[in-house]
């Protein structure tokens, strides 16, 4: 016991004071939120549309402007690499999640995602139980939802907390494309959660099908199977995404 | 073993597809029986077509001689069972018969892994036809039949923040006589979508086979593109590579050793590890931005360098977590209620491991001295060598100490590295693929061996591809270590092996 009480008072305490106090640090090379700058970029190139794996940067079909699809990138930031112009780069900006699908589509403006839902915030604002869905990820995603359970994070003191049945949930925490072989799964699960019920999509995968999508095996994101209230973009995203997420859904922090 | 009836290669070695011997499959099936029992091992067995013919691969490895062999034989829609002789095959050869409806006669246990609709053709071998829905999990499986018996299902959604499996106990009272594990719902068709590539998605799709692997994976997919391109790496990248495949291991190996504490109860080590392997991940992502090295690891080296001052202040961080985790482990060692758990809870015995082809941490706590970084070692690892860690119970207990014998050697290998990084480019421009080639990548990831084999076609791209990831071969491992243990024990058995669903499932 001694041995427990020296080692617990030499690592000291590393509870976050997020969102009271700042943000923990981010790595130098984080990626967090993309912006575009439309006046440098030149027109017709299509070297960023060649770089991107997951489908997410296109041009608008009437202005022939870049937009940038957070719900389908995957942040490997081969765009900002290949453009000449540095037109499309990586902000150190982690408030990635919003309530509002068209909301994650990246334009030339720096405009705030709103992830604000104000039922949410009225009936679980003080209370909410999570069940988690893993529906055909990597694993990533599960592991940095995870994080915010250890002592550095502490969910619970939000009062957000998982649950191990969905019949005690207030809601679905989902990562993964949604595979075929979860899809039945992801059904019976929603349907065991008492309404009033909410629906959180976690990672680009859950979003869109990430990586995956149009893979015979998959269903191309959760929203497809499931309505979804809240939509976390990254991959997977950084566990402060998550949190900030939550928080402002919830009307915790900062709208 | 005759190693003229083989091809021969070396880890990350290529070759033309002209040179793997064509043998019968009763040669070819007396050959692999007989090279697995002079020592050799199974890394990969898999069917691909070849100009229209069906073609049945193995791929051993041995371990001594650093060798890496590979056969075939054409067969038909059915072929005699490697497994009743080479129990290695088992997992491989239902496979086999799930995706393209090549049936091994006398399979003992010839059921579905992945639950999804075979290649190509009409009816599967279980006759599901390319309209029927496969429901995942239904099988066979065995049952104990008796009044006083009675059948516990878990999953595939489990209590926790955990990937999706399906197991079912066939228990009396607390005590389990079989458990079985379904999986498959994590299947996404990876294997299938890398045919045709390499391309734009190809390293993304390596880097997710395993999320908790994306470094082990992603490095086994560029060695392989290397491989096939016959391009070289500088000492930089692949000390960089190392690094962070370390790095990977320890943040992981740290997680465990927290995971098995939590489902002990005992907290301080709990919460101590979750949070330390945490600060693991932090130092991937100064490396390159991402915890799980997203983005690094490239074909031809690395994408991210580090800066003089990046290396100082990684090393000073990773003094300071390590000497914390020390702290935090040694706890573990020194209280008799966590011993008493950990010790003779979940045993496999050596035999099992090499009749299995166990891998990784759990083959090593049985006392079998099976570390890729030792036995095919590439890159940094052909300079630099980490001491192999083993340890001879093969229980709980030895798998949990084997993970910090791998953290303290890893961390002095980290140190080791960056206080002595090559001064070269990092990454240089890969060309194209050899066209009908064959490569094999073995890599050493957290869990054990990842093994990749492609071929390429007459193109360049890739004919085929082939994943096993560690978890493939240690799946059954935990199956047999349930046997006669009491279904409470599950957690830290479970946590133990720590196996992955999406590596296996792909």
């Amino acid at each position: 016991m001694l041995k427990e009480l020296k080692t617990r008072i030499q690592q000291g305490y590393h509870t976050m004071t997020y969102p009271a106090g700042p943000p923990p640090d981010l790595p130098e090379r984080f990626s967090g939120k993309p912006a575009i700058d439309d006046s440098i970029c030149t027109a017709g190139c299509v070297l960023c549309l060649e770089s991107c794996p997951a489908g997410a940067i296109f041009r608008e079909t009437i202005s022939g402007k870049i937009r940038i699809d957070m719900g389908r990138c995957i942040f490997c930031r081969n765009c900002e690499a290949v453009c000449p112009n540095s037109a499309v780069r990586f902000t150190r900006d982690f408030k990635l999640a919003a309530c509002c699908r068209e909301d994650l589509i990246i334009d030339h403006t720096a405009h705030k995602t709103a992830a604000f839902h104000e039922t949410a915030h009225k009936i679980f604002g003080r209370s909410l139980k999570l069940r988690q869905v893993s529906a055909g990820g990597c694993n990533a995603c599960e592991a940095d939802t995870h994080v915010l359970n250890t002592l550095v994070w502490d969910l619970a003191r939000f009062g957000i907390q998982f649950t191990a049945s969905p019949r005690h949930a207030d809601g679905l925490l989902v990562t993964g494309p949604v595979s075929k072989n979860m899809k039945t799964a992801l059904e019976k699960t929603y349907h065991a959660v008492p309404k009033p019920k909410i629906v959180i999509a976690v990672g680009a995968c859950a979003i869109s099908g990430g990586i995956y999508r149009d893979l015979p095996e998959v269903c191309n994101g959760v929203s497809g199977v499931i309505p979804v209230d809240l939509y976390v973009p990254g991959c997977p995203p950084h566990p402060l995404t998550i949190l900030d997420a939550l928080l402002r859904f919830l009307g915790k922090t900062d709208r | 073993m005759i190693e003229h009836d083989f091809l021969s290669l070396n880890n990350a070695g290529c070759a033309g597809m002209a040179e793997i011997p064509v043998v019968d499959i009763h040669i070819f099936r007396n050959t692999v029986i007989n090279a697995v029992t002079e020592g050799s091992r199974i890394l990969s067995l898999f069917v691909c077509p070849v100009d229209r013919q069906m073609r049945l691969f193995a791929v051993l490895g041995h371990g001594g001689k650093s060798r890496i062999y590979i056969v075939s034989s054409i067969i038909g829609d059915a072929y005699p069972s490697l497994t009743p002789a080479c129990p290695q095959a088992e997992r491989f050869e239902r496979e086999i018969a799930e995706q393209w409806s090549i049936r091994p006669e006398g399979h003992p246990w010839l059921k579905p892994i992945r639950f999804h609709h075979f290649y190509g053709g009409p009816a599967d071998v279980w006759k599901h036809l390319p309209a029927d829905w496969i429901p995942p999990g239904v099988i066979d499986g065995i049952k104990v039949e008796s009044d006083e018996m009675h059948e516990v299902a878990v999953g595939p959604v489990h209590a926790g923040i955990i990937e999706p499996g399906h197991f079912r106990f066939q228990c009396h009272g607390e005590h389990i006589y079989h458990m079985e594990i379904c999986l498959g719902y994590q299947h996404r068709g990876i294997e299938q979508a890398l045919v045709g590539g390499p391309d734009q998605r190809t390293i993304g799709f390596m880097e997710t086979l395993a999320g908790d692997t994306s470094i082990g994976h992603a490095t086994a997919g560029c060695q392989m593109i290397e491989a096939l391109s016959a391009d070289n790496v500088s000492a930089r990248a692949y000390a960089l590579r190392g690094i962070a495949l370390e790095l990977e291991r320890i943040a992981n190996h740290t997680g465990d050793l927290g995971a098995l504490a939590g489902d002990i109860g005992y907290l301080p080590v709990a919460a101590g590890c979750g949070r330390l392997r945490g600060d693991f991940l932090n130092l991937t992502a100064e490396i390159c931005g991402n915890r799980f090295g997203r983005g690094l690891v490239r074909p031809g080296g690395v994408a991210f360098d580090l800066s003089h001052k990046a290396v100082t202040q990684i090393v000073v961080r990773l003094e300071k977590t390590f000497k914390q985790v020390q702290s935090t482990v040694s706890l573990l060692w020194e209280n008799p209620s966590v011993l008493a758990r950990f010790e003779e809870t979940g045993k496999i015995t050596k035999k099992l491991c090499l009749d299995l082809g166990l891998v990784g941490p759990v083959a090593r706590a049985g006392g079998v001295e099976r570390d890729s970084r030792f036995e095919f070692p590439t890159g940094v690892y052909r300079m630099a060598h980490i001491p192999v860690a083993t340890c001879h119970t093969g229980d709980v207990m030895g798998r949990a100490y084997v993970r910090w014998l791998e953290i303290q050697r890893s961390t002095a290998f980290i140190r080791q590295q960056l206080q002595n990084l090559p001064i070269a480019p990092i990454r240089t421009k890969t060309g194209q693929l050899s066209p009908n080639g064959i490569a094999v990548s073995v890599v050493e990831g957290w869990r054990g061996e990842i093994c990749h084999v492609a071929l390429t076609d007459g193109q360049g791209r890739f004919l085929h591809y082939k994943v096993v990831d560690p978890s493939f071969h240690n799946w059954m491992g935990l199956q047999m270590a349930m046997r006669d243990e009491q279904i409470s024990d599950f957690p830290i058995c479970n946590k133990s092996f720590n196996l992955s669903y999406c590596g296996h499932d792909l």
